[in-house]
């Protein structure tokens, strides 16, 4: 993952700023030859003569751009994020707070469900033989298609609020936990299992001297997925909600009204979340390796 | 097998022994017809080509696989129940230690599961440690020790579980030849020390003719023994041995079994 390798050492800071610089540059160039028809029909009805650093100037300062510039955005997020109280229904911290519960909640509840469907999987040969195609079956289901039908039937018996939106969020991180919790659980060599048996260990000692150890590793891989898809599952559960709150909800009011800085700014607010929980996740990561290697250095 | 001999004494007894694995190809005869007895504190040798069903042997004495045909007893009941019994100790060819435990909390593993008291178990690990000459390195971690160390270490731990029998799959094998016979004559003095009654299993006629009271020669398809050689070394004997007529006698033999057995035709 490159999260551990940005800590590493100055050297890549330098990369990393041309990257961002030339991204940035393109997004102006973008954001100039996107709204360009636009302006151009509005110059030709009121007969303006125009060059192209008019163009430029008018498509980096539009109300209603198709693409807003940078700076645009970026004084959005300023507004919003900075300027408004954390409690004010206007503040991007509001709606990112409201995503992250829900996505958090909904990591815990399918991290849990997929360990335990993973030692259900790995223990009971029927389970293994039943079970994994209904779990690859239901990754296959568009999740946008899924999400309002989950909302719908939890609110008509009566569960609203955060939990349905957290139901989505499981659905989608259970899957990534189940694979790699099984291929961990089975990880440990055959001698190693031998040895257990030698031991005539039982197998919940079995289980949690030297299975679940193992599969610590397999566990974070996933894990890192898993967080990711929190987010994602979060916000697409928010669409449905319309207006209630929520990254989600900010983004299906800026296309209702057809604002597309305060969905970029949603946007960009959502991926630094996801960002920071991957980095979190990729933290807790190099501190389990750590131990899980007896203190040997590892880059994860 | 002499049926008269005392069964108090006889650690293992193995009759008619035989093993086939059901293969796709058809069965394959990994042991057939094995008579083998084992009396308390002798150091016995298996030695053939790869697939001449050493390990396979070491393995049903262990519990780890289960035979065909015939009868063998552990310490006088079944090898299921003498496992059960923990009558054994294990000594697989890799180390086969756990990287998040240190050198103390490996040896600890099977003493954990058995329900050993606390301070039973970190009195036997000091004790066991020390016996492999590794007092000191309690509180490192496997990556820290070398290979030969680390091969010490799953010794420890096998003798932490007190066995009268202990079995080595090709302990040494992974290692290089220095280090090799630096061990084996640390094996030697740990074993006159303990009195252990140990089978192990090698390739190597060196180190089988310095290391046992008798070497059991095998040879492949099917797994049978094609010899028995008992070694009349004296107790005390240093590596230096090695050069002795006696010694080359003996293993001259061992080659001449291995020969019988066609062992090296195919390769």
């Amino acid at each position: 993952m490159t999260m551990s390798e940005v800590s590493h050492g100055q050297g890549r800071l330098l990369p990393v700023l041309v990257v961002i610089m030339g991204l940035i540059l393109i997004w102006y160039a973008g954001a100039v030859y996107l709204n360009s028809t636009q302006l151009i029909d509005r110059y030709d009805k009121r007969n303006v003569n125009w060059n192209l650093g008019q163009l430029a100037t008018d498509a980096w300062r539009m109300e209603r751009p198709v693409l807003p510039a940078p700076h645009q955005v970026g004084l959005e997020l300023k507004k919003t994020v900075l300027d408004k109280r954390v409690s004010s229904k206007r503040s991007l911290v509001y709606h990112a707070g409201i995503t992250l519960s829900s996505s958090l909640l909904g990591f815990c509840l399918g991290t849990l469900l997929g360990i335990g469907l993973a030692i259900g999987i790995v223990y009971v040969t029927t389970l293994d033989r039943s079970l994994m195609p209904w779990i690859i079956a239901s990754q296959t289901v568009p999740i946008l298609a899924l999400a309002p039908m989950i909302i719908v039937v939890l609110g008509s018996i009566g569960i609203t609020g955060l939990f349905p939106k957290s139901v989505i969020s499981m659905y989608l991180c259970f899957f990534p936990v189940v694979v790699g919790m099984v291929k961990g659980l089975r990880s440990p060599e055959p001698m190693l299992l031998d040895q257990m048996h030698t031991y005539h260990a039982n197998s919940m000692q079995v289980f949690f001297k030297l299975r679940l150890p193992s599969s610590i590793p397999f566990l974070f891989t996933s894990l890192k997925v898993a967080i990711a898809l929190s987010v994602v599952g979060a916000i697409v559960a928010e669409l449905p909600t319309g207006g209630q709150g929520g990254l989600g909800a900010r983004l299906l009011t800026g296309s209702y009204y057809g604002q597309t800085t305060m969905i970029w700014a949603a946007l960009i607010v959502a991926s630094v979340v996801s960002a920071l929980l991957v980095t979190a996740v990729g933290f807790c990561e190099r501190i389990a390796l750590y131990r899980l290697k007896g203190g040997q250095v590892v880059r994860a | 097998m002499s049926q008269s001999t005392s069964h108090s004494t006889a650690v293992v007894q193995v009759d008619q022994l035989s093993l086939d694995f059901n293969t796709p190809d058809g069965p394959v005869h990994a042991l057939a017809g094995i008579n083998l007895e084992i009396t308390e504190g002798e150091f016995v040798s298996l030695i053939g080509p790869s697939g001449c069903g050493k390990t396979t042997l070491l393995r049903v004495i262990a519990d780890l696989e289960s035979h065909t045909a015939g009868d063998i007893l552990v310490n006088g009941v079944s090898p299921e129940q003498a496992r059960q019994d923990r009558a054994y100790g294990y000594v697989f060819q890799a180390p086969a230690l756990y990287p998040w435990r240190t050198v103390r909390q490996n040896v600890l593993l099977p003493l954990e599961i058995m329900g050993v008291s606390r301070s039973e178990q970190r009195q036997r690990a000091a004790r066991y440690l020390e016996l492999v000459n590794l007092g000191g390195f309690e509180n490192k971690y496997p990556w820290q020790l070398s290979g030969g160390m680390q091969q010490r270490v799953s010794i420890a731990r096998a003798l932490s579980v007190e066995p009268q029998l202990l079995l080595m799959d090709e302990p040494f094998g992974a290692l290089d030849e220095i280090t090799r016979d630096h061990l084996n004559e640390q094996l030697l003095q740990l074993w006159r020390k303990t009195g252990k009654t140990v089978v192990f299993v090698t390739h190597s006629i060196p180190e089988a003719v310095f290391l046992s009271t008798r070497v059991v020669v095998m040879s492949p398809r099917p797994g049978r023994v094609m010899d028995v050689i008992e070694c009349s070394l004296p107790a005390q004997r240093s590596l230096d041995i090695r050069e002795t007529p006696e010694f080359l006698a003996l293993a001259h033999r061992v080659r001449q079994g291995l020969k019988a057995g066609h062992s090296y035709d195919d390769e």
